[in-house]
């Protein structure tokens, strides 16, 4: 099958510009989309990629955090005539459809480091002959990109969707109802829950919950949301305010009030009072992600239930307003525990995958500077490795004989399920299928 | 706390214990609520669910309503029985009660809706 593919512009916010590549390769993942760079994305805000859907792009800014939108380019050049230029090259049939007499239109100029007032603006404008509405059916925008430095291309494109930015105003902690000292940050929350590429029906797990934060970004991208903390006071709402001016907390601030906050609460399950370093889930729980920011110590203590006291037993008459004594747990024991855990409840995406770091040839001279994956089918792949050579071997090191790689032709053999006749009757059965619905369609 | 999340929790981790499941559930106080309905959420649940656990602590707090006994066969097409199954685990809400260890008899209280699994020094 033949797809066309049309090229488009990302416009990202330049905020958190470290998680912007992670997030939108999450989403392109979890949407099985595919996108083609035309350049390779920097720190810069746009990115140029091509598509070959509309519906692809939208179903990608339907999700993303750090996408501000998504244009379809017509044409970038560096230097104002060039772009009128290229512009008049522009095939008029992809531009026509856009122009339809009875659809409104505007041009948005917007400029990327560098300001310009509305009448220079509209000279901008004025300069494409072009008339612009209030109330358009069609936007386009015209930017001007300054970068960091002054030497990028402005471009002309028409705008097919917009991202998710909205949503971290909404979640925004300044109006949250249950806030704590160390509550996440509502882009850092979303962004974590994008890359946990959590579906509608998730089930997902924060074990140190504190105020649920990455509870409310999982269940804002359909997630059902459980959580754990050793914290009692904090989970039931009654430790210190975070907030200056209040002095003390409202009687129902809790994870489940902020998820009446948002509409979500059709998606929270249950947190619970727990001490992570004993695990009390049945053995064959499976969450399908575990999103966390347990503590490091500083401003939230890193401990478990426990005591130096040998022998210690709680008295009888003691027992009913006990509260457990805490020893420190300590970050590697946490993030050991954490690993081992998720190791053991996290549902596994990708069954039989027998591909990891430690199976691609190495040599202790050679450092992989690149991997690069290429879907073959199904179930193979090909990988561009690229090795920077760091030191010279020594006489052992050419001596060299161990490799672990297993022959690919043997292994090939083994994953694939279905013979080659197998697969060939089933294409004919689907074709035979779509025959039929096709033939039907056409008698009604 | 849920049904679902009962469904789930085991106190194996207390010294001495093996299994420590299921848990026995006593309530104070039990609210029912409206959630909205997902039947594709439910139906992917179901094959997680410990069926008989869930039966006999939904009879044993009174909200067995008419869920049948055993989990029927294509459920996942059978609207009836996932709003069943959906009203149990999902709209049903212990607010205050204890959850009990089925070997030693230690209680975990269950307050506000949220249960204290924390295990004394001594328990551990």
């Amino acid at each position: 099958m033949c797809k066309s593919w049309k090229t488009y512009l990302l416009w990202f916010a330049q905020e958190h510009v470290e998680f912007r590549y992670a997030e939108i390769e999450s989403l392109l993942s979890l949407f099985k989309i595919d996108m083609r760079y035309l350049e390779q994305p920097k720190n810069e805000p746009f990115w140029i990629v091509q598509f070959s859907s509309e519906n692809d792009i939208k179903l990608l800014a339907s999700r993303s955090v750090s996408l501000r939108n998504c244009l379809e380019l017509w044409c970038h050049a560096k230097s104002i005539p060039q772009l009128h230029d290229k512009l008049k090259c522009f095939p008029r049939n992809l531009m026509e459809q856009h122009f339809k007499s009875n659809r409104s239109f505007k041009i948005e100029v917007e400029t990327f480091c560098k300001h310009f007032t509305q009448a220079e603006k509209i000279n901008k404008i004025e300069a494409f002959r072009a008339v612009s509405l209030t109330n358009p059916d069609v936007i386009f925008q015209y930017i001007e990109y300054y970068g960091t430095e002054a030497n990028n291309p402005p471009e002309l494109p028409y705008e097919v969707a917009s991202g998710l930015r909205q949503l971290i105003k909404k979640i925004s902690l300044k109006t949250r109802k249950f806030i704590g000292n160390t509550s996440m940050d509502p882009q850092l929350s979303l962004l974590m829950a994008n890359q946990a590429r959590i579906k509608d029906g998730a089930i997902v797990l924060d074990p140190f919950v504190g105020t649920g934060s990455l509870l409310v970004a999982a269940a804002q991208f359909g997630g059902f949301v459980l959580g754990t903390d050793i914290d009692y006071l904090m989970l039931h709402g009654r430790t210190k305010p975070s907030r200056i001016k209040q002095k003390v907390r409202d009687k129902n601030e809790s994870i489940r009030s902020n998820m009446q906050q948002y509409n979500l609460e059709h998606r929270y399950l249950d947190v619970l009072v727990n001490d992570f370093a004993v695990p009390f889930w049945r053995d064959d729980i499976q969450f399908d992600a575990i999103i966390t920011d347990p503590p490091y110590g500083i401003r939230e203590a890193t401990e478990r239930v426990g005591t130096i006291k040998e022998n210690y037993t709680v008295e009888e008459k003691h027992l009913s307003t006990h509260v457990p004594a805490k020893i420190e747990y300590g970050i590697s024991n946490i993030y050991r525990d954490l690993l081992r855990f998720s190791a053991k409840h996290l549902k596994n995406r990708r069954p039989n995958e027998d591909y990891n770091e430690n199976c691609l040839p190495s040599h202790p001279c050679l450092k992989l500077v690149a991997n690069c994956e290429q879907g073959l089918s199904k179930v193979t792949s090909r990988r561009l490795l690229t090795f920077e050579k760091i030191n010279h071997p020594t006489d052992e090191e050419l001596r060299m004989t161990h490799n672990g790689i297993m022959d690919f032709r043997e292994k090939y053999f083994i994953v694939r399920e279905e013979t080659r006749k197998e697969r060939r009757t089933k294409e004919a059965r689907i074709r035979e299928e779509n025959r039929l619905k096709y033939g039907k369609n056409q008698d009604k | 706390m849920k049904l679902l999340t009962h469904n789930m929790l085991t106190s194996k981790c207390m010294k001495g214990v093996t299994v420590g499941y299921p848990l026995g559930i006593n309530v104070s106080d039990v609210r029912v609520s409206e959630v909205d309905f997902n039947p594709e959420f439910v139906a992917k649940i179901i094959p997680k669910l410990d069926w008989p656990v869930l039966y006999n602590a939904a009879e044993s707090i009174g909200q067995l309503e008419d869920l049948p006994k055993e989990v029927i066969d294509n459920f996942e097409n059978d609207r009836e029985f996932l709003k069943k199954v959906h009203h149990v685990l999902l709209e049903v809400d212990i607010i205050n009660g204890e959850l009990i260890c089925p070997e030693t008899g230690r209680k975990f209280p269950i307050n506000n809706g949220i249960p204290n699994m924390l295990l004394n020094e001594d328990e551990i």
